[in-house]
């Protein structure tokens, strides 16, 4: 009882609901795609990160070969990889754990846990929403999976179209000011500029390799596009929205 | 079967990259540049698989009812909808647009 007490746990098991239900719209779009129902289950259990699983079946989808997909899903994974360095100095994990804190290590997970100050309150942040969403994200692409399975003819349900909802409701946290939007517009015209010249799911990756560019060239913010798709702390940026330059840290650790 | 070698993969090197994270030295990888690419490249790829579910047809590029519910979905962000209804909007979009004859 004592741990829902915990600020973070609550926190962790409100991202686990939010982005768990989400997972019924990458299940059905999984088999949707072209994928069996237990490849869209594969991508859930072992790959395990959002816009690298919706990634993987977009190329698929748009007719793009597995090598592409595969490359798609793997540059997006690339920001796990900071995340699990940031998680590595906040939380230390030892044996095991570190094996297991690896495989959780998603936007979600890391945004709770980093928008808590006290190391305890971190620690259950992060392993309440790692583990709360993998088991809610999974369930619920077995049920969008057999859902999708039943529609029939996707396009008839708007499921391409659901498709494009998805990634633009991935991408639109991350726009936060000119910058981010300014990279996301040229990325955008080189895939177009891109499309008729080159196989499916190529375009993807001259985007990638575009963005890498202006990534490596420009100077801003080092943590620009590393936000999480839903915020665990939307309400306390809300509701401090006007009051100072840091709406987080303070609010949540009281 | 050959999908699944490269879905086997991706899993594989996703799951690399988290525990890379984890082992390698912080100070190797503590080099803001690469923290900065792998931000600008989420953004730019995101907003790639957008683009290309939207308006790409295998190698040709159409204009049809998805661009409806690339509206619908960017309506439903302005507003703050959560996730899930931005995703049924879009879905509503496109198949509302079918029906009305929009392929």
């Amino acid at each position: 009882m004592k741990l829902l007490q915990s600020p973070a746990v609550r926190v962790g098991l409100s991202i686990s609901i939010a982005t768990g239900l989400y997972g019924i719209s990458f299940g059905a779009l999984g088999v949707t795609s072209g994928l069996d129902f237990w490849q869209t289950m594969a991508l859930s259990l072992l790959l395990f990160s959002g816009g690298s699983q919706f990634a993987f079946i977009g190329v698929v989808a748009g007719g793009g070969s597995g090598v592409a997909a595969m490359g798609a899903a793997t540059l997006l994974g690339m920001r796990n990889g900071i995340y699990g360095m940031q998680l590595n100095a906040l939380l230390q994990p030892r044996g095991w754990r570190k094996f297991a804190a690896a495989h959780v290590t998603i936007d979600e997970s890391t945004a709770t846990s980093t928008g808590q100050t006290d190391p305890g309150e971190q620690k259950r942040g992060f392993w309440t929403a790692g583990i709360g969403i993998f088991v809610l994200w999974n369930v619920f692409t077995a049920v969008g999976a057999l859902a999708g399975g039943a529609l029939g003819d996707p396009k008839q349900w708007g499921l391409d179209g659901a498709a494009v909802a998805a990634f633009l409701g991935l991408l639109w946290p991350r726009l936060k000011g000119r910058e981010p939007v300014a990279i996301a517009v040229v990325c955008a015209l080189a895939t177009v500029l891109a499309v008729p010249f080159v196989p499916a799911g190529v375009p993807i990756l001259i985007a990638a390799f575009v963005a890498a560019a202006i990534g490596w060239f420009s100077h801003g913010r080092s943590d620009e596009g590393l936000e999480p798709d839903v915020d665990p702390y939307a309400e306390d940026h809300h509701e401090h929205r006007d009051e100072g330059p840091h709406p987080h840290a303070g609010g949540a650790a009281k | 079967m050959n999908l699944w070698l490269w879905l086997l993969l991706a899993c594989l090197f996703g799951y690399a990259w988290k525990l890379l994270g984890y082992l390698v030295p912080a100070s190797l990888l503590r080099n803001p540049r690469m923290s900065r690419i792998a931000g600008t490249m989420t953004i730019g790829l995101l907003a790639s698989l957008t683009i290309v579910n939207a308006v790409a047809s295998g190698q040709a590029l159409a204009f049809d009812a998805r661009m409806g519910a690339l509206a619908a979905a960017g309506i439903a962000l302005w507003f703050r909808a959560p996730f899930l209804v931005v995703v049924l909007a879009g879905a509503g979009a496109a198949a509302g647009l079918r029906m009305l004859g929009w392929s």
